[in-house]
């Protein structure tokens, strides 16, 4: 008897495996909660991103155009931070360590900055160094122009891969005719610098006349995930679609991700942007989502803390206000779950260095997620 | 004779430039809408219908019909905190959008004037101005 409950349960487990890769877009409430979330900083109004520095203190970056260092459990506004544009999803955005931190103490911000001859703003990148509660050696290192006052799209993940290229994204500013196919043009880009700014010499697009030869890839539309995949080392993205079409991505060098060509998304009226979700040179997202969730911060799950989470990817999700674990296998999403519901607009969320997953929430403030304890 | 088909063709002509013509409020809303795709339609959607407990609705919502100035505060400085609107709770943070007041002014008539809402007082850039956090 006891046996054939077994068999059963086993006949299910496998049903719902098989069936779940058929239906990428459908979502799953998890049936136990093996995780909690215990807010670790309160009070926060839109956390864009943040960072933990050697000390186990916490960077944090307030959209409106604060930089806050969340120390001893306390949080202190460090000064003399750049010049903020602040309109529409335009604000203080990202934030980054470098990866010898701990030797050259540089810090890596993405910005909306008003910075040039036109009126508006556009996404910069700058590296500072933290002395006491101020910014100092601030270095711009690269500024998207022209400006415009359009308030979408300023893309900003940062993210450094193991050889300490510094990658990051600016979306196309609400000019998706004019910028994403263009590679003349900032904007629905991902960029690729040293981490000093330089450019380097086998970026894809050095030699073509006037291209601006920090973009690594392009037609994106606004992505606001970026993450280095633990195993492989390549760099995936996610991006906001428009209605419907939100993506996953391998970005590959000097690659086209079709934006707005080719979208599994419609325009927020309903009306057709194009009838086409596949053409020979543009690349396929490895997943996409339909209803669009607003995809923001990303990341991947290698602590031992979360065994049945490791290698998964979790993505945060403004519109349904929830943190997402996708489960992959071959580079497809194979089975997706909503965690943590209804706490807010999941802004960002990283793994620790001390292994634990932290989630920024708008409204609310910085999660970390810790194990229910077994009963 | 030749005075009436003076004078018809002088009514037709004023008629017809009266029709082509329009009110300052028609060309704030139009204005307004602009701003509405550029900075709100992401959360509130293209007919102002929102998402119920996410996003308020702005189509024949309460709050927004009957919270002139908090509405317009709220497009100023931003907008924390539970609010209800038509009997749900909202418990989100809207950014300060960082518009100037003429765009405020717009897009308040935009939303006070589509989806079968309707204002008779024009909201204008001096009434913005004089609204503080």
């Amino acid at each position: 008897m006891k046996k054939s409950v077994l068999y059963f349960y086993f006949f299910v487990v496998i049903h719902n495996l098989t069936f779940s890769q058929k239906t990428g877009n459908k979502i799953y409430t998890p049936k136990k909660n093996l995780y909690s979330p215990v807010l670790f900083v309160d009070k926060l109004q839109v956390p864009w991103g943040f960072t933990f520095l050697p000390d186990g203190s916490i960077l944090i970056t307030e959209k409106k155009g604060e930089l806050i260092l969340f120390k001893n459990d306390k949080k202190q506004k460090i000064g003399n931070i750049p010049e903020v544009y602040v309109r529409g999803q335009g604000g203080l955005l990202d934030v980054e360590l470098h990866p010898n931190y701990k030797e050259n103490g540089w810090i890596y911000m993405s910005f909306a900055s008003p910075k040039g001859k036109e009126k508006g703003g556009h996404t910069a990148i700058l590296r500072a160094k933290l002395k006491d509660t101020s910014l100092i050696e601030k270095e711009v290192l690269y500024k998207a122009l022209p400006n415009t006052t359009k308030g979408q799209h300023f893309g900003s993940r940062i993210v450094f891969d193991s050889d300490n290229y510094l990658y990051f994204s600016i979306g196309e500013r609400g000019a998706r005719d004019i910028n994403p196919q263009n590679i003349k043009r900032d904007g629905g880009k991902i960029y690729r610098l040293h981490d000093d700014g330089r450019i380097p010499k086998d970026n894809p697009f050095i030699g073509i006349d006037s291209a601006k030869t920090a973009i690594y890839s392009y037609g994106h539309r606004n992505p606001q995930g970026l993450a280095i995949h633990p195993k492989t080392g390549g760099i995936w993205n996610n991006e906001h679609g428009p209605k419907g079409g939100d993506e996953i991505n391998i970005i590959k060098k000097g690659a086209n991700y079709g934006w707005p060509m080719v979208t599994y998304g419609v325009n927020y009226s309903g009306s057709t942007i194009t009838d086409k979700t596949e053409m020979q040179g543009t690349e396929q997202p490895i997943h996409y989502w339909v209803p669009s969730i607003a995809p923001s911060g990303m990341a991947f799950v290698t602590s031992d803390k979360y065994p049945e989470w490791k290698g998964n990817l979790l993505v945060g999700s403004l519109k349904f206000q929830y943190l997402e674990r996708l489960v992959l296998k071959d580079n497809k999403v194979i089975y997706r779950e909503k965690l943590i519901p209804n706490l807010g607009r999941v802004r960002a969320v990283k793994q620790a260095p001390d292994g634990f997953i932290y989630v920024a929430i708008e409204g609310k403030g910085i999660y970390k997620l810790i194990p229910n304890t077994k009963k | 004779m030749k005075i009436f088909a003076t004078l018809y063709v002088l009514f037709i002509t004023i008629s017809f430039s009266f029709l082509k013509q329009q009110t300052p409020l028609q060309e704030s809303i139009q204005r307004g809408k602009e701003v509405y795709s550029d900075f709100c339609v992401t959360c509130h959607l293209e007919n102002g219908e929102g998402i119920p407990s996410t996003f308020p609705p702005l189509a024949k919502s309460d709050y927004l019909l009957n919270n002139r100035n908090k509405s317009i505060k709220g497009l100023k400085y931003g907008q924390q905190g539970e609010i209800i609107v038509n009997g749900l709770i909202y418990n989100n943070s809207m950014p300060a959008l960082g518009l100037e007041d003429e765009e405020i002014a717009d897009v308040m008539n935009y939303i006070l004037n589509s989806w079968e809402n309707t204002s008779n007082k024009m909201v204008t850039p001096e009434e913005v101005s004089k609204i503080t956090e």
